[in-house]
């Protein structure tokens, strides 16, 4: 009898990097990729950049050409719907068919999180996760001039905001929080961009929640504040962050807790099943945290562990995270992390738009934050790998090459 | 389209079609050409783009912007004056048979 084959749920980032981990790693038995989408697998981060701002193509999103899939002997199943997982008989149910596995990797993903108040189901009011948002979203803003609100002051919202700013709309940003990424950079960097945008011409209201969303007589939609404010807009686009994907683990009995738990092996619950990407909340033993991560190095270098422990030469996650946002001219790269530090030094100056900021925990490095400094950001990454010692009189001084310190 | 031909490390010539207004870079990924990776999908960020221009090629692109330049001294294997960020050179029918040499590795 055949060896039954690996089945990948979930065709984006995460996904394909198993299955091409998995046939690098000579894996040569049957493989399948199943996604929901109908369009080959494409790179999402353009979606909020490029995509909107320079008219990509969507061609050129595609992480691979369709002879790639043919030429690897991985079976791309699109636009179909896995509705069940059985772990006990190992078998999906795949559009209403049942398909057996031999062993599983799930690389389910997240969805945008909904907004909940009043008037969020009305027309003009979107998320930007899918090609399909973003075409929508592009679609409106190729028309004339016009009002846009972005609710969620994070990478989604900030992102389409300067984008379409670029484009000439009038924009503003609502933010819950007191600022800017909270979640994700250090006051000094909010605080940073929210200059940038407002330099620019975009409006950041910070500090406020939404109330609801009304439609006006004219058709437009106005936003209405907590403290009373309104706020009209022609387009409102929410980035309040996201959801992972846990339904088809969770019915089935593995664990979750805010995603799919793994272990550092990118091993599930179940011995047959792995997962990877935005849908985990997985352990870093670098850090030693158990954290979710909604991130391009995430999902690559976790679904390369995954692949490994699914061929059966394990091998912990123990990568820096990385990750980057365009916004305004501004590229924003970070390396590890940026909370839990006592103590920062700068390289750069914020006033010439090219700075780095180095945190640290007493006299350990555990992250940098870098606009428009891309070569400090690559260097970092790996001063962070090695545990390097980082003197600050080397940090300040731009004379000075962080790479002798390697 | 432009004819784009990729020589690996270990001398594998691969030979690309690609679209006018791509870049070398995602000609490269979009067919699977193994040694480039490419991790910022094509930002002038990361420097795991890295290509050597054939010496023929090299006067016939484009200006590098300073922070390709400043990339360029962050690449795995060490730049010369061959070396390009492959994301940074934008596909025209002016280079049509141009040749690009992979480095060993790219991280």
């Amino acid at each position: 009898m055949a060896e039954l084959p690996i089945i990948v749920v979930g065709a984006g980032q995460a996904g394909l990097q198993v299955a091409e981990s998995l046939r690098r790693g000579g894996y040569d038995g049957s493989l399948a990729l199943i996604g929901n989408e109908k369009i080959l697998p494409y790179q999402r981060p353009p979606l909020s950049k490029q995509y909107l701002s320079e008219g990509m193509l969507e061609d050129r999103l595609l992480f691979r050409s369709s002879e790639y899939y043919e030429k690897k002997d991985i079976e791309l199943v699109l636009g179909q719907h896995v509705s069940a997982l059985d772990t006990s008989a190992r078998s999906l149910i795949v559009d209403g068919k049942t398909r057996p596995y031999g062993k599983l990797a799930l690389a389910t993903g997240a969805s945008a999180r909904p907004l909940s108040v009043s008037g969020s189901e009305h027309e003009g009011v979107c998320y930007l996760r899918s090609v399909d948002d973003a075409k929508y979203i592009r679609g409106r803003l190729s028309a004339d001039p016009q009002r846009v609100v972005a609710i969620g002051g994070g990478f989604i919202g900030l992102e389409v905001a300067g984008s379409a700013r670029e484009l000439g709309h009038s924009v503003t940003v609502i933010e819950a929080q007191e600022r800017l990424m909270a979640r994700v950079v250090s006051p000094l960097v909010s605080e940073y961009f929210r200059k940038v945008y407002r330099s620019r011409g975009v409006d950041i209201v910070l500090n406020v929640a939404v109330n609801r969303i009304e439609r006006s007589t004219d058709g437009s939609l106005i936003v209405v504040l907590a403290d009373t404010r309104t706020i009209p807009a022609d387009l409102v686009v929410v980035g309040i962050g996201s959801s992972p994907h846990t339904e088809l683990a969770e019915t089935a009995g593995l664990h979750c807790d805010n995603g799919i738990v793994v272990d550092e092996f990118a091993q599930t619950s179940d011995p047959y099943v792995v997962a990877a990407g935005d849908c985990t909340m997985h352990k870093n033993s670098r850090l030693g945290i158990f954290h979710r991560l909604e991130s391009v190095q995430n999902a690559v270098d976790q679904a390369k562990i995954a692949a490994m422990t699914l061929l059966g030469n394990q091998k912990p996650y123990d990568q820096v995270p990385w990750f980057w946002s365009d916004q305004l001219g501004a590229k924003l790269q970070m390396a590890g992390r940026s909370d839990g530090f006592n103590r920062t030094v700068m390289r750069g100056s914020m006033e010439d738009g090219e700075f780095s900021i180095f945190y640290f925990d007493d006299d350990v490095l555990i992250g940098v934050d870098s606009v428009n400094r891309p070569t400090d950001h690559v260097v970092s990454r790996k001063l962070l790998a090695a545990g390097a010692n980082v003197p600050d009189q080397i940090i300040v001084d731009l004379e000075q090459n962080l790479k002798t310190l390697l | 389209m432009p004819n784009i031909t990729y020589v690996s490390h270990a001398d594998e010539r691969t030979v690309v079609e690609v679209p006018v207004g791509w870049s070398v870079m995602e000609g490269a990924i979009q067919n699977d050409v193994a040694g480039i990776v490419a991790e910022c999908g094509g930002g002038c960020a990361c420097a795991t783009c890295h290509v050597f221009v054939d010496p023929l090629w090299i006067d016939k692109l484009g200006e590098q912007t300073v922070m390709e330049q400043d990339m360029l001294e962050c690449t795995a294997i060490e730049s010369t004056e061959r070396s390009r960020l492959s994301c940074q050179i934008k596909v025209t029918s002016n280079l049509d048979g141009l040749i690009v040499h992979l480095p060993e590795n790219q991280s």
